[in-house]
């Protein structure tokens, strides 16, 4: 098979191919970064959502978590948590988030543990804002069931 | 060794097999912690782990591909180094960085990190692989930048082959890549897109070029093959590895808050990602087939094959079970991820770093015609020892892997298992995952002790 393609056709097969590959590429990332706010309905994106934002990256949570399937496989899918945990109601989700966060860890020999991050109050409801705000993206309507 | 500034290579060689020790030791804690959730907790909780396990994983691979591209160039380019003593100040920076930023992990809490660190200044931090403070990716950018200036100057004033060519392309790609992990957005779906400009791009194209470079040097030196014909197949592997590669990032983009039009495209590109994973396995044997020369260093073309088999395996045939939407959909974030993830990085990654430096190393230490057959013997052993344990343990995450996604993800929501239900049925796979991790570990140990077996003296 190869014997036929000298090395000339195989680097412009390279160079052809890869500057080809890098347009569409990057003609789609200008088209999607267009698209991502509409699809994740930024203008939703409160200061409250922001604060959490960064709740989440200064405690590591992605470090057991997953966020819409990306993440480490330790502990739950938190992207549906405001559907899974809060019934889809910002008060009783806050509420849920207030006595969780608080209950860390929890007391159950050998289960998995989650550590106690001494969050303010302000600080878990931001935490929850930003879950809320995460949990309405559209993501192709990922994932399958509740359990996530 | 034809060029006395190769031996720059040796430290680094040296550190990336240390870091390896240690990636696997964190893993193997880990994987106790999957099994007991109080081991060790709350001294060290598991994201603190797994920062440690997937950084030094990161790092490893970079010291093991600036030791290859220092003992590759000067013997490329038909010269000395450029800077020798920028190679050596630059070890000591990225070592320093290093074991700071990894003790950083393990002593405070994350949270305190960022703050200790001034990460308000510039937010970086808490995305997954990306959890270095900004001061050390500002210090990565300094080490990487002055390497790749060490290698291009190099390369500039000495001959260019397509090797070096291809290596440095791969180079300058990383480097323009990990840039991305600068941006910062408040709208975490822009921030998810642009990683894995970071993640996906490194080790799905820019690294796939280094790996191809640094395989093909290896199978000319050992086999004797042709320049001309090496190169043909090298452009062929990279020209597949870039077509599928770049617009197979769309195979991240799926669910993730990106359009819908991804699950197209990205499942079409990235169906072709493993083709240049198999083209690697025809170049390797057919370079063997028609070698002329027969190095006594078998061992160094052992793991070369090895490379390119694992390599297809992991990336290849390990990645196409969940690239296709439809299938990502149920399988996206469960441990069957973790399983590709493990046996693609160890076979196309780590086994190329092990290749270089089964075949780099004796040199280095005086013995161009490889180790005695007894050190090789002893490096065989702890190769099939390393190659079983991660396939083992791949198969014990696919397993799990597969056990979650039937009892989670399949089943309506009147019926599916919550994640932590899920986990506790799980908990023998991951004792049988452990055992093979304790075997690959093994394996590394005896590979540490072949570097000391010497020929038995032959009595008089």
């Amino acid at each position: 098979m190869t014997e036929r393609i000298t090395k000339d056709m195989a680097r412009n097969i390279y160079f052809g191919g890869g500057l080809f590959a890098i347009l569409v590429f990057t003609g789609l990332t200008f088209d999607t970064v267009h698209r991502i706010p509409k699809l994740s309905h930024a203008s939703k994106i409160t200061k409250s959502v922001v604060a959490g934002k960064k709740i989440w990256e200064d405690n590591d949570c992605v470090g057991c978590h997953t966020l819409l399937g990306e993440g480490a496989y330790y502990a739950p899918e938190l992207g549906n948590a405001f559907q899974r945990l809060g019934g889809g109601d910002k008060k009783a989700f806050r509420a849920y988030m207030q006595g969780w966060m608080a209950a860390q860890p929890l007391d159950i020999p050998n289960r998995r543990k989650m550590p106690q991050f001494h969050l303010t109050t302000k600080q878990v409801n931001n935490l929850a804002d930003f879950l809320i705000w995460m949990s309405k993206v559209n993501d192709q309507e990922w994932p399958p069931n509740i359990q996530g | 060794m034809k060029y006395s500034s190769q031996m720059v290579a040796k430290p680094y060689f040296i550190f990336a097999l240390i870091l390896l020790a240690g990636e696997i030791l964190f893993g193997l804690t880990m994987s106790i912690q999957y099994i007991y959730g109080d081991f060790l907790f709350p001294a060290i909780p598991f994201n603190a782990l797994r920062m440690v396990h997937v950084n030094l994983l990161i790092v490893l691979l970079l010291f093991g591909f600036m030791g290859s591209t220092y003992y590759l160039i000067p013997e490329e380019a038909e010269r000395e180094l450029w800077s020798p003593l920028l190679a050596k100040i630059t070890f000591w920076v990225f070592v320093v960085a290093g074991v700071l930023t990894i003790l950083g992990y393990l002593l405070v809490p994350y949270a305190e990190l960022t703050r200790i660190t001034m990460n308000d200044l510039w937010p970086t931090m808490g995305r997954e692989f990306l959890e270095q403070p900004t001061i050390t990716k500002i210090g990565i950018v300094i080490v990487v930048l002055s390497y790749l200036l060490n290698v291009t100057m190099t390369v500039i004033k000495g001959r260019k082959t397509t090797i070096s060519i291809i290596l440095l392309t791969g180079l300058f790609g990383l480097a323009f890549f990990f840039l991305f992990a600068f941006y910062f957005s408040d709208n975490m779906i822009m921030d998810k897109f642009f990683w894995w400009f970071v993640v996906h791009l490194w080790v799905e194209a820019t690294w796939e070029l280094i790996l191809g470079a640094l395989l093909a040097f290896v199978l000319i030196k050992l086999t004797g093959v042709d320049r001309e014909h090496i190169d043909k197949w090298l452009y062929l592997i990279i020209a597949m590895t870039l077509i599928a590669g770049l617009a197979g990032t769309g195979h991240h983009f799926f669910y993730m808050g990106a359009p819908g039009y991804w699950l197209w495209i990205g499942s079409i590109a990235s169906a072709a990602e493993p083709i240049p994973f198999f083209l690697m396995i025809l170049f390797a044997y057919s370079m063997i087939k028609n070698r002329r020369i027969q190095d006594d260093n078998k061992i160094a073309l052992t793991w070369a094959k090895g490379t390119a088999v694992v390599g297809f395996l992991g990336a290849g045939v390990w990645g196409f079970m969940h690239t296709l939407a439809p299938v990502d959909y149920y399988t996206h974030g469960t441990q069957l991820t973790a399983a590709h993830g493990h046996l693609s990085f160890f076979g196309a990654y780590v086994m190329i770093v092990f290749t270089m430096i089964s075949y780099a190393m004796p040199i280095l230490r005086g013995r161009p015609h490889g180790n005695c057959e007894k050190a090789q013997k002893v490096e065989l052993v702890a190769f099939w020892l390393m190659v079983i344990g991660m396939i083992g343990l791949t198969i014990a995450l696919t397993v799990a892997g597969v056990m979650q996604i039937d009892m989670q993800r399949i089943p309506d929501s009147a019926h599916a298992l919550p994640f932590m239900v899920v986990q506790s049925k799980l908990t023998a796979v991951y004792i049988v995952r452990s055992l093979f991790g304790v075997m690959t570990f093994v394996g590394l140990l005896v590979y540490f002790y072949s570097f000391f077996v010497k020929e038995d003296k032959v009595a008089a």
